[in-house]
């Protein structure tokens, strides 16, 4: 017993009485992943209350969205997640096209498998640099965004932007792919699965990354299904439960035939389909590296994505189809629908009068979610470990505030 | 949602909660009376023969039209409506429960109308709860921390009625 009281900070921490003390962390916080404001009781070195203040980056989407046509929402959705603008712009369009009982053209479907999983891995980038910059570490952060890069510039040929893509629509896509595309996207796949493997070295084995992580946060199941968690925090928690499989017909009809396996460990034992890193010892189910590995291991299953949707799209002999008009008016009604977005599960949900403008345009983002869940995470445990618990979560806040 | 006899099951359990149903919508949807709601999110998430475990979205739909002479066309009265959608996961199935509440609590413009919370039900629905107050206006009885969430904590008005007028100042900012 007395040795146990000797490695537990915590222990020692209650052993000296210490005032209580609320710290201000953020907005501007490097470590907030945007304007998150928490507010922390603190007691010494031990975190009794977590309270997030969000809404620094409110832009009324929601209202704007009953102001414009179903198609002229594409660019705000482009701003809620804007680290997985293809995502978005796919939730929105199908939401449409499932009030209005639209199919796609069997080619716009695979190219829009190829271009959101490909946003996905970009998304998972991102999330792993700048976990590793919470944590300390800033290498990661630079290996990532150099692989990010070119997934933008593959994007930069395909629609023209590299952040604020409005590239998937309601009705299809605005264009084609421009010749050559898909031997460079090839091209980038060969070349950056390789790298991979300098990840696990860089942070999922590294050992301090492993002290800061594993054991760090731990959410149980039950919590992050009452929370409605969804995504990779979900899964880290050992829930199997991905959209691209469970989700509405019309949702997973566009991964039909595709061959993936949800990351989610299962008996102990994650997809093996690869050679991956060990589980270390110290980590429990439903803590941050659990959470982390999730997505490391999503980026690689995207990356089989990707390769299957380009095979399929070049097969594809048919017209890609012409996006829907503008001014195409919608039956009156609602429908609501979630797709699996790198973050969680971003669910949208129009209700229409029967025009082309949406009564209500609504947009249940997976981040805001995750993130109402952190003050159950981080009740009793240490300053340091705020953003470590915090970034585990890998929310964007524009999604968030909307 | 799916099988025979689950709504019987639920109008048994809770005589007369509910009030209206649509199983032929592109989501099918059942109208339970707003007084009940809690009731009925408890009897879903506990005793239910499919357990939603899971709430993911509320969203309030404010069904008002300001300009009079479009006003006059329309089929349905002034009402807000609340939407719950509700997610099973060891069924990966979902349900959408819908209630109707007054724009106004007492007709009186700028008084939100009560609605009990299902926070006691899912703990997440704490912050979904708060954004609805927020940016609908509806007061949810029972709710633990109920206070705004996007807006600033002193802004006047709920932005999302759809006879709200943006603000033409605010601390010296101009709003047009």
């Amino acid at each position: 017993m007395a040795s146990m009281v000797d490695d537990d900070p915590r222990i020692i921490e209650f052993d000296v009485r210490t005032d209580e003390m609320l710290v201000n962390m953020g907005p501007q916080h490097p470590s907030t992943h945007g304007v998150l404001r928490l507010v922390l009781r603190t007691d010494g070195e031990v975190v009794s209350e977590v309270e997030p203040h969000i809404g620094y980056l409110h832009r009324c989407a929601e209202k704007i969205g009953e102001n414009l046509t179903h198609r002229q929402f594409i660019p705000y959705t482009d701003r809620m997640d804007y680290l997985a603008a293809m995502n978005m712009n796919l939730g929105w369009a199908l939401v449409v096209e499932k009030l209005m009982k639209y199919q796609v053209s069997e080619k716009a479907r695979h190219l829009r498998v190829l271009i959101t999983e490909l946003n996905r891995i970009g998304s998972h980038l991102v999330g792993m640099g700048a976990y590793g910059l919470d944590l300390g570490t800033f290498s990661p952060f630079l290996y990532a965004f150099r692989e990010r890069e070119k997934i933008l510039d593959l994007f930069e040929e395909a629609c023209g932007a590299r952040l604020t893509y409005s590239y998937i629509t309601v009705g299809g896509l605005t264009a084609d792919l421009p010749p050559g595309w898909l031997q460079r996207c090839e091209a980038f796949l060969g070349q950056f699965e390789p790298i991979i493997k300098e990840y696990h070295a860089l942070l999922t084995t590294n050992a301090i990354f492993v002290k800061r992580t594993a054991n760090i946060g731990v959410m149980s199941p039950d919590l992050a299904i009452e929370y409605g968690c969804s995504g990779p925090v979900l899964r880290g928690s050992g829930v199997d439960q991905d959209m691209r499989r469970d989700g509405e017909a019309i949702y997973t009809a566009m991964y039909e035939g595709y061959a993936f396996e949800v990351a989610v460990m299962k008996d102990g034992q994650y997809p093996r389909d690869r050679e991956y890193p060990a589980v270390p010892a110290d980590a429990v189910l439903g803590d941050c590296w659990h959470r982390f590995f999730v997505r490391m291991l999503e980026v690689v299953q995207s990356m089989d994505l990707v390769r299957q949707a380009m095979d399929r799209y070049s097969a594809c002999n048919g017209p890609l189809g012409e996006p829907l008009k503008l001014t195409e008016k919608m039956p009156a009604g609602d429908a609501y629908l979630e797709t699996e977005c790198p973050k969680g599960q971003m669910g949208f949900y129009i209700v229409s009068d029967g025009s082309a403008i949406p009564w209500r345009a609504r947009a249940r983002s997976s981040s805001f979610s995750n993130l109402a869940v952190a003050h159950e995470l981080c009740r009793g445990c240490l300053i340091a470990d705020v953003p470590a618990i915090v970034g585990s979560l890998d929310i964007v806040m524009g999604e968030i505030d909307r | 949602m799916r099988g025979p006899g689950f709504l019987e099951q639920l109008e048994e359990a809770l005589p007369g909660a509910v009030v209206g149903r649509n199983l032929e919508a592109i989501d099918p949807w059942v109208e339970v009376a707003s007084e009940r709601i809690d009731d009925v999110c408890r009897w879903l998430a506990t005793s239910s023969p499919v357990r939603f475990d899971s709430l993911q979205c509320i969203t309030a739909v404010d069904w008002c039209e300001p300009d009079p002479k479009k006003a006059a066309k329309v089929s349905w009265q002034p009402h807000l409506e609340m939407v719950y959608h509700l997610w099973s996961t060891p069924t990966r199935v979902s349900l959408v429960v819908k209630t109707n509440l007054p724009r106004w609590k007492a007709d009186v413009p700028g008084q939100p109308p009560e609605i009990p919370s299902v926070c006691g039900v899912w703990r997440g629905a704490n912050w979904h709860e708060r954004e609805v107050y927020d940016l609908s206006g509806v007061w949810f009885t029972g709710h633990p921390d109920l206070r705004r969430i996007l807006c600033p904590e002193d802004w006047e008005g709920f932005p999302l009625r759809k006879d709200y007028e943006m603000p033409l100042d605010y601390h010296g900012i101009r709003g047009k």
